[in-house]
């Protein structure tokens, strides 16, 4: 089992306020992702739950037992850390049974353990090579042998694909959702990057600050954004803003319409712009249209749409993808 | 560099450089080949480079008559046991330094480096007399107590750098693994911190080894190391340089080579990490 | 890590190293301070009692005095400026493309690792004797006779010792720092035209001020206590020639057994320390400000 809940908790480092009273439950099996700009707290805030960082305040409760004072030791968690943290003198092999060893499991049994979890991640060829002999894929993987392991009540991934490359990173990401589902561990995830967020969590929690914005499934985060932060933040390209009287007309003090939910046309429409720059994916085309009375605005064409800089063309904002927010940036 | 340097280039820079260093190394080769001849040839004019006559007298007189490997082994306890006890004292201090640090952590480190810079001369007298109330005079435990406390700061600070040099994770993922504090440094620490503390050795080992102003103050003929040794010599009966040059070449051999092996350490603990 | 239990546990692992230096350091220098106030002699351990700053008068005003202290600032002075050029020069020398480049670098450094009391002596007898060394040999040879060495010049004498000793520490580490210029810095200097007088002047020269700057303050702590050398070859002399304050403290207290007037030369020697140590910082230390 492996349910984790959070209470009013807390962490300040001399007078910042680095986390402000965070409450949030994370229900068994499930993976959540934290996930937010640099300096949100999201690492801080896997680091307390993985008992490496004091708390100055609050409760954490892993499967209804407070741990707030206990070492990480003790409280059942096994976290993949973003450099891997491999230990350089040992083999492969006795990297990922160290906590076994640790835990006074006999050599017969760790063997039998390694064994298994290195034919899960395709690491039986390297199991006695040392970490320096090995690929960043390769050390990633084992430092994720070394997590499972020891079936621990939950996994904590501290961005562990950043220093990947991007090849790579869309493999792995695969891997790691895939790990999670079949061995149905609890895991908690934190990221700068949501197109991993949108695409690996159960539940996503928006951070800024110290403080959680919204939590909720990737897909209502995308259509119900609670505040200005969370639609600016989930979404790519970003959403576009809109204030003062284009705003008022549309009913709210702020709006936003996603680059993908405004039509364009060369004749006709609500906006009219010219074009800045135009990225031809192929697959997508992206628009940079300055807009009189917004500013920039990103659009989004499927497929190929022949627009050259320098050309006029208009946008409507498709009226059910419109989201309003009031003056504090609360959604309408 | 991707680009071929001339061989005229190289060749005259060659010639320059191996004639700097044939210059700056001249007294060590000549000290060493008057340890091979007889103290009559020591003495003569001109000067005779390479054909003489090659005896090993010398070495035999120092050994067997001066109880060369007295001093010697002195040399080897002095340095070894003040090495030894320094470790045992700076392992856990630099391991809480580095790992533990506090808003005093940096205050505290200059302290001790600056306990170092005191001239020893402030504290000649009272040392002096703390050694005779307490019979410490001439004897192996005062001297490796002193030179273990004289070197200490550097030790620590020696091991300090390198400590800060493991990367944090690795000891936070151990912790993570179960690892309670002591089989953290046991199973993790320590290998890795080994080629760290094996240049901490060294360096220490050839600072007290070569150590000139407490050996000569407080050792007389007991615990009296190599330096004291030689520094007989300065009151000499009769020809004494080829004596003296074996006894000299004997003295810095293991130093000389032991250093050769330590540039990289020596650079690091003497300039206190301002340069790498 | 900032967890409760690991700083405590942090605390009590540096506590044995801290308490250890602060009695090596403060039990002594208070000691010596009592013992400048105190008539003390071991030779005459009855003449005893508190005579305040007498002894710091009577070492202060003793004529050696002065002469001491000229002649640590000119011992610590001149090996400086040496130590500095010569190492300098070799490290550039160094830095060159040089066939075998390992032995002679392994040559320029041996001398620091060779004991103070083994150079002093090879020097004094070996190459420095009038009638027998390696230089009355060299200035024969050319016709000019040859230098008594520590009778005619025996501060320069001690002074080349030194600087011997200690130009393979300078060589080292401007070496070392040399190599960590940047080789994108000298291509980008070579695109921008610089020949090799505008790169050194510009760009090494300036790179090297900071591992000159550790060089003089480094040597400047171990110069100022000079010892064996001076004890093995001149005993201070001839006269006060060669005597440092370093070695003026040592007479008084070994030699003379005259524990209270060493002990204000102590006091002294420290208070020196801490005047240079605090120019040095004030003057050369701003290059380090990194």
């Amino acid at each position: 089992m492996g349910k984790i809940e959070l209470k009013g908790v807390e962490k300040t480092f001399g007078n910042v306020h680095v986390i402000q009273g965070v409450d949030l439950v994370v229900e068994d099996g499930s993976f959540v992702v934290f996930v937010g700009p640099s300096g949100c707290g999201k690492s801080t805030l896997l680091r307390l739950i993985a008992g490496l960082e004091d708390a100055t305040g609050g409760h954490i409760m892993i499967d209804g037992v407070d741990v707030i004072d206990q070492p990480p030791a003790k409280r059942g968690l096994s976290m993949v850390f973003q450099s891997y943290a491999l230990y350089p003198h040992m083999t492969v092999r006795n990297n990922i049974g160290f906590g076994l060893r640790m835990a006074g499991v006999d050599k017969a049994e760790r063997d039998r353990k390694v064994d298994e979890a290195a034919a899960l991640l395709n690491l039986t060829p390297y199991l006695e090579r040392r970490p320096g002999a090995l690929s960043g894929g390769q050390r990633q993987r084992v430092a994720i042998g070394r997590a499972i392991v020891r079936q621990p009540k939950a996994f904590l991934f501290d961005e562990p694909l950043s220093n990947l490359d991007a090849a790579l990173r869309v493999n792995m990401r695969l891997e790691i959702a895939r790990l999670q589902k079949s061995l149905a561990t609890t895991a908690i995830y934190v990221t700068h990057d949501q197109v991993e967020a949108m695409t690996m969590a159960d539940k996503i929690v928006v951070l800024s600050a110290g403080k959680v914005e919204q939590v909720g499934s990737p897909l209502e985060l995308y259509e119900h954004p609670d505040n200005l932060f969370v639609a600016g933040f989930i979404g790519s390209p970003k959403m576009n803003f809109a204030t003062g009287d284009i705003a008022k007309k549309l009913g709210g003090v702020t709006i936003g319409i996603r680059p993908e939910h405004l039509d364009l046309s060369r004749e006709r429409g609500a906006w009219e712009g010219i074009v800045e720059v135009a990225e031809h994916l192929g697959s997508d085309t992206f628009l940079y249209i300055t807009v009189e009375g917004i500013g920039r605005v990103t659009a989004r064409a499927t497929g190929e749409f022949a627009l050259k800089v320098g050309d006029r063309v208009w946008l409507t904002p498709k009226p059910e993808h419109i989201h309003r927010f009031d003056a504090e940036g609360r959604a309408i | 560099m991707a680009r071929k340097i001339s061989p005229a280039k190289t060749a005259f820079w060659t010639v320059i450089g191996w004639a700097a260093g044939f210059v700056v190394f001249f007294p060590i080769l000549w000290m060493f080949l008057t340890g091979f001849k007889t103290e009559l040839e020591a003495y003569s004019t001109p000067p005779k480079f390479l054909f003489f006559e090659w005896t090993t007298e010398n070495y035999q007189t120092i050994l067997h008559q001066r109880d060369y490997l007295h001093y010697a082994l002195n040399s080897v306890i002095i340095a070894g046991g003040s090495t030894l006890l320094a470790l045992i004292i700076a392992v856990p201090s630099a391991w809480g330094m580095a790992f533990s640090p506090t808003r005093r952590t940096k205050d505290l480190l200059m302290w001790m480096l600056s306990t170092k810079m005191m001239p020893a001369v402030g504290v000649l007298v009272p040392m002096y007399l703390i050694f005779i109330w307490l019979h410490l005079l001439d004897t192996h435990i005062g001297i490796i107590v002193l030179l273990c406390l004289a070197n200490l700061p550097i030790v620590i600070w020696m091991l300090f750098t390198y400590f800060k040099e493991i990367p944090k994770d690795i000891l936070e993922a151990a912790r993570m693994d179960g690892a309670t504090t002591w089989k953290e440094i046991v199973f993790v620490l320590t290998p890795m911190a080994i080629p760290g503390i094996a240049s901490t050795v060294l360096l220490n080992v050839i600072l007290a080894w070569n150590e000139a102003f407490w050996t000569l103050n407080v050792t007389t003929i007991d615990s009296a190391p190599l330096t004291q040794f030689i520094a007989s010599f300065s009151a000499p009966q009769g020809n004494f340089w080829a004596k003296l040059s074996a006894a000299s070449t004997l003295a810095i051999a293991p130093i000389v080579i032991l250093g050769w092996f330590g540039q990289k350490q020596l650079v690091r603990g003497l300039t206190f990490g301002a340069v790498k | 890590m900032a967890t409760k239990r690991s700083q405590s546990i942090g605390r009590i692992a540096v506590a044995p190293s801290v308490v250890l230096l602060f009695v090596w350091m403060i039990v002594p220098l208070a000691l010596t301070l009592y013992f400048s106030t105190q008539r003390y002699n071991l030779l005459y351990p009855e003449r005893s009692g508190f005579i305040g700053f007498t002894n710091y008068t009577y070492f202060v005003t003793n004529p050696a005095f002065a002469t001491a202290i000229v002649n640590t600032l000119v011992l610590v002075g001149s090996v400086l400026v040496i130590t500095v050029l010569l190492g300098t020069l070799l490290a550039l020398l160094l830095d060159q493309p040089i066939f075998g480049q390992g032995i002679v670098r392994l040559m320029v450094i041996a001398p620091f690792f060779i004991m103070p009391t083994v150079s002093a002596l090879v020097w004094k007898n070996l190459l420095m004797n009038p009638v027998s060394g390696f230089f009355a040999w060299i200035a024969k040879s050319f016709g000019f006779a040859p230098i008594d060495w520590f009778a005619q010049a025996p501060m320069l004498s001690v002074i080349l010792i030194v600087a011997w000793e200690w130009t393979p520490f300078a060589t080292l580490i401007i070496f070392t720092a040399l190599q960590s210029l940047d080789l994108e810095q000298k291509e980008a200097a070579e695109m921008d035209g610089a020949g090799a007088f505008s790169f050194f002047s510009w760009i090494v020269l300036p790179h090297l001020a900071r591992p000159i700057t550790v060089v003089i303050m480094i040597e400047t702590i171990f110069l100022l206590s000079v010892f064996a050398e001076i004890r093995v070859t001149t005993d201070g002399g001839p006269g006060q020639a060669t005597t440092n304050l370093a070695y003026l403290v040592f007479q008084q207290a070994i030699l003379n057994s005259n524990v209270g007037a060493a002990s204000a030369g102590g006091i002294v020697a420290v208070i020196l320390a801490n005047i240079v140590a605090f120019f040095l910082v004030r003057v050369v230390g701003k290059n380090l400000d990194a």
